[in-house]
């Protein structure tokens, strides 16, 4: 957040419609998402009661849960939504490709994506993943082998929102929240209903009104995965004992089952229209530049962990060990730090951010010496230097070293900050222009360029050493055991 | 310690008025803790202790809260106690014993709520108080504790048992939300803690400081099955909050200076009609509540059963747009003095400068990135002095 | 606590040291893998670091000492070069390190970018950044942790390969390390990478020994007490000097005092004054805060002080003066200030950065000044401890009126987690306890 988002939040509240905190999209959209919606059945831990599902808008698959507190129907239902999302998945076929050492590392041309409402449906699919992928399919309580293998997925796509940039599972709030402001709180931007409602709302309508009409849960159910208490009570609970009753005395469930799908189904189409609105809506804007590049990295760690599992066969283990906690926290602060700089770099809007913070500044070449050489060394090199001009606050340092957008190969030293209506920042530049001492055109800002230098930069950084997990140190509780996944069905006792 | 100050003769007579004829609604360890959320909001903090039924009110006024709490929540949180109360609390104490380590050598298990007639709320106190002197109990449901509440004495009936380890009792609290992999989730952890804490010192008023753990023990299902699992909880944290709000709660009298003498939320019930229509003029209500200042935030949303009437009476101020847009905004409270003074149609005052400045700045560079000027806004009167 | 006979306090120090020593050669006999030792603000903490390196490396033993910056590895250098000349010495650095002024005046130090070079030293130190990029047949027994609080754990997982034996050192109310991501899957878990190093350290070794070190040097006599109440409840330390023993006092007279030279004199009587702006809801980077802090420091300068203590008598100048504040752009905001006055000289940081530093005078910008809501950030008590233990003399806060109210409405509710052990000081009541202290100062300034 900032004043600009501030701001923007002001504005649309006083134009009643959701104005943009984005110029570009920032998210990858897949051509064929999954859509999934969960619904679970409240005070329960992580009981299923429905969901919706699918890759085309038109033929969603819809699954419920007779009795949610029941372990056997449970599984039945994660067993059912596996026949959905396990096809889904193969139809993104793994590849290899030969590494600079030799070996073979996995690779994907484009991987499955996931799309929830919210980070609450996140968490719920995480625990789903959790209670299905430790799961054995034989001995008591067997379950068919798609349960354990859907539950890996479901935990593998659930930890991708916590990484920086990452669009593997796009949850829609959160994106919308990212690219348009509204004219409530974020608190209340958490509704699917009331958000889309700021930013699309239905004809001769105004955000704001749309976004209150989404707060009655009658015309707009809850995007789950908690469902309405009042359906609960009024709809729900009748529907669920009718069926085991039914089951009880032995007569036919069919028609009651049937009865509580269709109400179900009630609660869940609307959010599943919302989705795919919320899918189109994001398509329509024009991606960023590095929203390709992210997608790779993100199809390299789909790959990677297929492969992983493949070849090992194990489900996720319930928490990293030291060592790989503290890699995997070096990771996500890396690719944090690049995400950020890349949002910046693709979108103006976002870069205004750093420029009101002094992190980044914007004006026009005022002066330039394209071929100045610096012969002070061993060896005559060739140091641009170019004079910025700026109505930006500039907090630099002479020294600090900044880049631009416009060539992210070059590095721009600050010289001298001469402060003052308009201030003048002279900045030396090297690397990008070639080996000769003329800069081929056009590698040199020239005089009356609009430019922009930043503090940070997409540098890649190389993740350093960490000791493997069998040395990790005393400090950090010694060696762990080696991993053998828990017996959670001899293990977890159910009612 | 506990606003135990004497309360100023007149003051619960006025918030007998304010509450108007219904029944005071009684505090249990879920509405103490909650007042320790947005204690800044005057209108919540006088409702609370003038004990005035929030949510009818709010229906009243048309703008009915949004919390509803559905069956099937509620069913398995009795179940799950149920089943851990069982054959003398069998569970909790294999649980405590097993579980966390604490030498408990004999169990003996005393409901207090066993108390046969229908005695009234001091004399089951009384009892509680001693019955949980004598030496040989180990677990006691049902404890009835008390606690001054803005200088007045509030019951709790808490679900919860008191158990004796050596010298000291420890708050056992059970929960119906799962612990899994060893976590749960932070809000609730907390407001389970909250409440505990209410607990330790309501028990600490009856039978010492030093003879209550601040170490208190919450009992949850365990993962995804109902099998209960013991945690410690230390609510050393909690409990400074909680003595502080309850010593800030004496100044009701002062909050009430501040509102005309007659003011009441009666809802004036018809008498002779059972299903119990109130008969008040929604209007009048409003305009009622609208005397007392309240301080609305969006977290109010998910803690008070007023918010929405809060929420559509604070229209036009910045409050609405979360704390953060707040702070950005540089402390702007009104979303028309923020674009005006942004489109340059309103003049700051010298300390309003500064944040008009970084308004300007913020409208050049949006006008930079959408290649237009900024729209028009419409011209607000050029009062800058201090509405803002 | 007030009063304490300065020989008293060196007797208790010294004590305090004996029985970290002994404890080391104990763990040296076997018996466990390290010790703790947490340190108040100013209680000699380098001094033990020094004096501990030098008598491990006495009774033969080969000892790498980390630190979390090239500057207070450069200050440790130094001190251990100049106190033991008889030891040789490495300092291990990074290929673009120009040698400090005074580590390059030693001649028993070798600074080498290899570990390997510097084999044959007896103790060599680095940064914790360059320990961690260094080979494990660099490995030693013993290693000693500065600032050991503010290090990470997942930093601390890279270094723990090279030692065998640790003795960490550092002060446990100042600011915790933190993280750019949110993340709650390692919540409860002993080995949490964003948590502190030592938290880490004793959560999975609950023998290790936790040692406190009793007396502040730095802190005076009317400021040990205040911090120790506020930040350091359940340990407590008190200052090394008496009321007396330290006193500033100016060159000139102010005539027809303003409310600058009330806040100063006050500083100037009690050690503490409170410097107290209208009450307003503002910006962060409230100019007029800005000001009044760049205002009080310049006048301080203009005025001429002098500040007396055991060490001696010394003239209060712009090297000897610090203001700091919560956020950078606070402190930028008062850079511009001072420039904008013509004062250079100032030291002007954020607590972060200002951790581990030591002055006459502080003015503070208090974190909740101007302020509509208190966030975690600015009630961590950490952040309000840095401020307010950097002084020898008096320490100036600076803020808009309102605070009370601001708290009494914010208290603190924050997400709690299983097997999270609870941090003590809560930011909150540390505020509330340093606000009751800080009334008895106030001067309403305008």
């Amino acid at each position: 957040m900032s004043a600009l988002t501030a701001y923007a939040r002001t504005l649309a509240a006083e134009r009643q419609i959701a104005q943009p905190v984005a110029s570009v999209r920032h998210v990858h959209v897949s051509d064929r998402p999954l859509v999934f919606v969960p619904l679970q059945l409240a005070g329960e831990a992580n009981a299923p009661l429905a969901a919706i599902v699918g890759s085309d808008r038109g033929t969603p698959t819809v699954l419920t849960v007779a009795e949610p507190r029941d372990r056997n129907q449970r599984f039945a239902f994660i067993a059912d939504l596996a026949d959905v999302i396990l096809p889904y998945i193969e139809g993104y076929p793994l590849g290899t490709r030969e590494a600079k050492n030799g070996n073979l590392v996995p690779v994907a041309g484009d991987a499955p994506q996931l799309i929830v409402p919210g980070p609450a449906a996140v968490a719920f699919t995480r625990l789903l993943g959790r209670s299905a992928r430790f799961r054995r399919t034989d001995g008591p309580y067997a379950v068919p082998a798609t349960v354990p293998l859907v539950g890996r997925w479901l935990s593998f796509y659930s930890e991708r929102p916590e990484v920086p940039g990452s669009s593997l599972t796009l949850v829609v709030t959160d994106a919308l929240a990212s690219h348009w402001a509204t004219g409530q709180s974020p608190e209340e931007d958490l509704n699917l209903a009331s958000i889309l409602g700021w930013i699309a709302p239905p004809p001769g309508m105004t955000g704001a009104e749309a976004a209150l009409l989404a707060e009655d849960p009658v015309r707009c159910p809850p995007a789950g995965p908690a469902t309405d208490p009042t359906f609960d009570n009024e709809v729900l609970e009748g529907l669920i004992k009718a069926v085991r009753a039914a089951r009880l005395t032995g007569g036919g469930s069919g028609r009651i089952r049937h009865a509580l799908t269709e109400e179900l189904r009630t609660q869940l189409e609307p959010t599943w229209e919302r989705m795919w609105q919320a899918v189109d809506l994001l398509r329509a804007l024009r991606p960023g530049d590095h929203v390709a590049s992210r997608w790779e990295r993100d199809c390299s760690a789909f790959a990677r962990y297929a492969d992983w599992a493949r070849a090992t066969g194990l489900p996720q283990p319930k928490h990293d060990g030291a060592v790989q906690a503290s890699r995997r926290l070096w990771d996500l602060e890396e690719d944090q730090r690049r995400f950020a700089a890349e949002r910046a770099y693709d979108d103006p809007l976002v870069m205004a951010e750093h420029r009101m913070s002094g992190e980044a500044f914007a004006g026009t070449v005022a002066a330039a010496e394209p071929t100045r050489v610096d012969a002070s060394g061993r060896r005559r090199v060739l140091r641009p230097r170019i004079t910025v001009e700026t109505g930006d606050r500039v907090v630099v340092e002479p020294g600090t070293v900044l880049t631009s957008p416009a060539r992210t190969a070059q590095e721009a030293r600050v010289i001298s900050v001469e402060a003052g209506e308009r201030t003048l920042v002279t900045l030396e530049l090297q690397k990008g222009m070639g080996q000769s001492l003329t800069p081929p055109p056009g590698s040199v800002p020239e005089l009356g360029e609009r430019v922009c230098y930043a503090t940070f930069n997409l540098g890649y950084q190389r993740r350093p050493e960490f000791p493997p997990r069998e040395e990790t140190p005393w400090t950090h509780g010694g060696p762990p055991a080696p991993y053998v996944p828990p017996d959670e069905n001899a293990q977890e006792a159910w009612s | 310690m506990t606003g135990s100050g004497a309360q100023v003769p007149g003051t619960e007579a006025r918030l007998a008025r304010i509450r108007g004829r219904a029944m005071p609604k009684s505090h249990n360890a879920r509405t103490i803790a909650a007042l320790a959320s947005n204690p800044g909001c005057a209108r919540r903090a006088i409702m609370d202790a003038a004990g005035v039924d929030k949510q009818r009110l709010a229906a009243h006024l048309g703008y009915p809260a949004p919390f509803g709490q559905s069956r099937f929540a509620l069913a398995r949180g009795n179940a799950f106690e149920a089943q851990l109360k069982a054959d003398g609390a069998a569970q909790i104490l294999h649980l405590l014993r097993e579980n966390l380590g604490l030498p408990l050598e004999q169990a003996h298990y005393i409901d207090l709520d066993d108390v046969g007639g229908n005695p009234g709320m001091d004399l089951r106190h009384a009892r509680t108080r001693q019955l949980l002197a004598r030496p040989e109990g180990t677990m006691f449901d049902h404890p009835v504790l008390r606690l001054q509440v803005g200088g007045r004495h509030a019951y709790l009936e808490p679900d919860l048992i008191a158990v004796q380890v050596g010298e000291a009792f420890r708050i056992v609290e059970i929960k119906s939300f799962p612990v899994i992999d060893g976590q749960a989730d932070g809000g609730k952890v907390a407001a389970a803690a909250i409440q505990s804490a209410v607990y330790v010192h309501a028990l600490r008023d009856l039978v010492g400081d030093d003879k209550v753990h601040h170490e208190t023990i919450l009992i949850c299902p365990k993962d995804f099955s109902n099998q209960p699992t013991a945690q410690r909880l230390d609510v050393r944290k909690p409990l400074t909050v909680l003595r502080r709000q309850l010593s800030r709660l004496t100044r009701i009298e002062d909050l009430l200076k501040l509102l005309p003498e007659d003011l009441t939320f009666d809802l004036d019930p018809d008498p002779d009609d059972k299903t119990a229509t109130h008969r008040r003029d929604p209007e009048t209500l409003k305009d009622a509540v609208s005397q007392i200042d309240a301080r609305y935030a969006p977290g109010c949303l998910s803690t008070c059963e007023l918010c929405y009437f809060c929420r559509a009476k604070s229209s036009g101020q910045t409050a609405r747009l979360g704390q953060q847009a707040l702070e950005d905004l540089g402390g702007l409270d009104s979303i028309p003095a923020v674009l005006g003074l942004a489109s340059g149609a309103l003049r700051p005052s010298p300390e309003r400068a500064e944040a008009t400045a970084v308004l300007r700045q913020v409208v050049a560079l949006r006008a930079e990135v959408f290649g237009r000027e900024p729209e028009p806004t419409p011209a607000y009167p050029e009062v800058m002095g201090e509405a803002v | 606590m007030t009063g304490a006979e300065p020989v008293g306090s060196a007797t208790l120090a010294e004590r305090a040291t004996a029985g970290v020593l002994a404890d080391l050669s104990r763990v040296n006999q076997g018996a466990g893998r390290g010790v703790v030792v947490d340190s108040p603000p100013g209680a000699g903490k380098s001094a033990l670091v020094v004096r501990a390196a030098g008598e491990l490396a006495e009774a033969g033993e080969r000892v790498m000492v980390v630190a979390q910056t090239n500057e207070q590895v450069n200050d440790l250098v130094d001190r251990l070069a100049t106190d033991r000349s008889d030891l040789r010495i490495g300092r291990l650095s990074a290929s673009d390190y120009v040698p400090a002024e005074r580590v390059a005046r030693h001649q028993t130090v070798t600074v080498s970018e290899k570990a390997a070079d510097l084999a044959d030293h007896a103790v060599v130190l680095g940064t914790a950044h360059k320990w961690a990029m260094t080979g494990v047949d660099a490995a030693r027994p013993w290693a000693i942790i500065d600032e050991a609080y503010q290090m990470r754990a997942d930093l601390m997982l890279r270094v723990a390969r090279l030692f065998t034996a640790g003795l960490f050192v550092g002060d446990p109310g100042q600011l915790d390390p933190f993280s750019t991501v949110a993340t709650e899957r390692w919540t409860g878990l002993s080995w949490d990478p964003t948590q502190s190093a030592v938290s880490v350290l004793l959560r999975n070794n609950p023998d290790i020994p936790v040692h406190m070190l009793p007396v502040s040097w730095r802190l005076p006599a009317s400021a040990a007490p205040v911090v120790s109440e506020a930040f350091y409840p359940f340990t407590g330390f008190r200052a090394g000097t008496t009321a007396g023993e330290r006193t500033m006092e100016w060159n000139t007279r102010a005539f027809g005092m303003n409310a600058l030279d009330c806040v100063l004199e006050t500083a100037a009587a009690d050690g503490w004054a409170l410097c107290e702006l209208p009450a307003l809801h503002t910006l962060r980077t409230d100019a007029e805060v800005a000001d009044t802090c760049a205002a009080l420091a310049a006048r301080l300068l203009q005025r001429g002080a002098v500040a007396r203590s055991e060490l001696g008598e010394a003239a209060v100048t712009a090297s000897r003066i610090a203001i700091g504040a919560a956020h950078r752009d606070q402190a930028q905001a008062v850079r511009a200030a001072l420039a904008a006055r013509g004062v250079a000289g100032i030291t002007v940081d954020t607590a972060n950065r200002l951790q581990g530093r030591e002055f006459d005078l502080v003015v503070v910008w208090h974190p909740l000044s101007g302020r509509r809501d208190a966030t975690a950030f600015h009630l961590e008590s950490g952040r309000l401890c840095v401020l307010t233990s950097r002084h020898r003399h008096a320490c100036v806060v600076v803020a808009r009126a309102g605070i009370p109210e601001l708290l009494d409405a914010h208290p603190s509710a924050e997400p709690m987690f299983l097997n999270v052990p609870a941090k003590f000081p809560d930011g909150w009541e540390a505020n509330q306890s340093l606000l009751v202290h800080l009334s008895r100062h106030r001067v309403r300034a305008a």
